[in-house]
């Protein structure tokens, strides 16, 4: 890929993502907020892609895009959130929050910008050899040098599921559910009865 | 040309972004979780900045293992979220005082 090519690709990519945080934050819906984190997370995966790391790159969009920011939808539509009242704080935080903000962006600036020069940090990244898979190697050392941590991982998402199904698990007063057990149980003399009386006439 | 630098800027600019957020929209539950998922996505970029500039995939694998951990943290925040509302009608952070911690 051209050198031009790459650095325009990275910068338009930047600030959407940017641009889409920027929305998460101030966004007075909290449906746009999703949107707008979705978007974020799609321009993440393409600057991923861009440094060559396919496979977290379709990670991300698989998981986060796929499945965990569409829980957050769920939730915020289930929800039915007053947005004025929410909203109603915004604006005595704000000078707290944009003074804690400039305080971490000052502190940062100095130490990537600043310290980092001469570290050769500006310098590009290494492309990789040609047929060099990212997941193949990734692969290859997540089974071996990391498979303790990744059956842990596994138990970690079973008891997330375990969590979230017992917590939102509720039993409804007044539910009408059927008895199979009582229902196949049932004689017909306990339900039905025979009598005898004599016929009757219209007067 | 692009490298470690840029990503590192980028990534300070999200997780600036997200302390941002977290303190403006103290009020609602959802905006601080989505705040808490910007910012790992931040950290995240970190991990993978730093694992193609040193030619580690070890980087990579945390990543993988953070994007694990995320997941679920979002599932039972969210069903925590779920929960409480059924009970209180509101999403308020400052509505939940009653332990006084």
């Amino acid at each position: 890929m051209g050198m031009l090519l790459h650095t325009v690709l990275f910068y338009t990519f930047a600030s959407f993502l940017i641009g889409a945080a920027i929305g998460v934050v101030f966004s007075r819906n909290p449906v746009h907020a999703v949107m707008f984190l979705v978007l974020a997370f799609f321009q993440s995966a393409m600057l991923w892609m861009l440094i060559e790391a396919e496979f977290l790159a379709i990670v991300l969009v698989l998981v986060y895009v796929g499945a965990v920011m569409v829980l957050f939808l769920f939730v915020v539509m289930m929800l039915d959130i007053n947005v004025e009242a929410v909203r109603k704080g915004f604006d005595r935080y704000a000078p707290l929050g944009i003074g804690v903000a400039l305080l971490m962006a000052f502190e940062l600036i100095q130490l990537i910008w600043l310290r980092g020069k001469g570290a050769g940090t500006a310098d590009g990244f290494v492309p990789y050899a040609e047929g060099y898979s990212n997941t193949k190697a990734l692969g290859s050392v997540l089974y071996t040098e990391h498979v303790y941590a990744f059956e842990i991982a596994a138990v970690i998402l079973l008891l997330a599921i375990v969590a979230a199904i017992a917590l939102t698990m509720r039993k409804r007063p007044g539910l009408k559910v059927q008895n199979i057990s009582r229902q196949v149980a049932v004689r017909a003399r306990d339900r039905l009865r025979v009598i005898k009386m004599d016929a009757e006439k219209k007067p | 040309m692009i490298g470690l630098h840029h990503y590192l800027v980028v990534s300070a600019m999200l997780f600036v972004l997200s302390i941002a957020g977290i303190v403006l929209n103290r009020r609602n539950l959802i905006l601080l979780l989505m705040c808490i998922e910007l910012m790992l996505l931040a950290v995240n970029f970190n991990f993978i900045a730093f694992s193609r500039h040193l030619g580690d995939d070890t980087g990579q694998v945390f990543v993988f293992f953070i994007l694990t951990v995320a997941a679920a943290e979002a599932a039972i925040g969210l069903a925590i979220l779920v929960v409480l509302f059924r009970n209180r009608r509101s999403i308020n952070v400052q509505d939940m005082n009653e332990m006084k911690g």
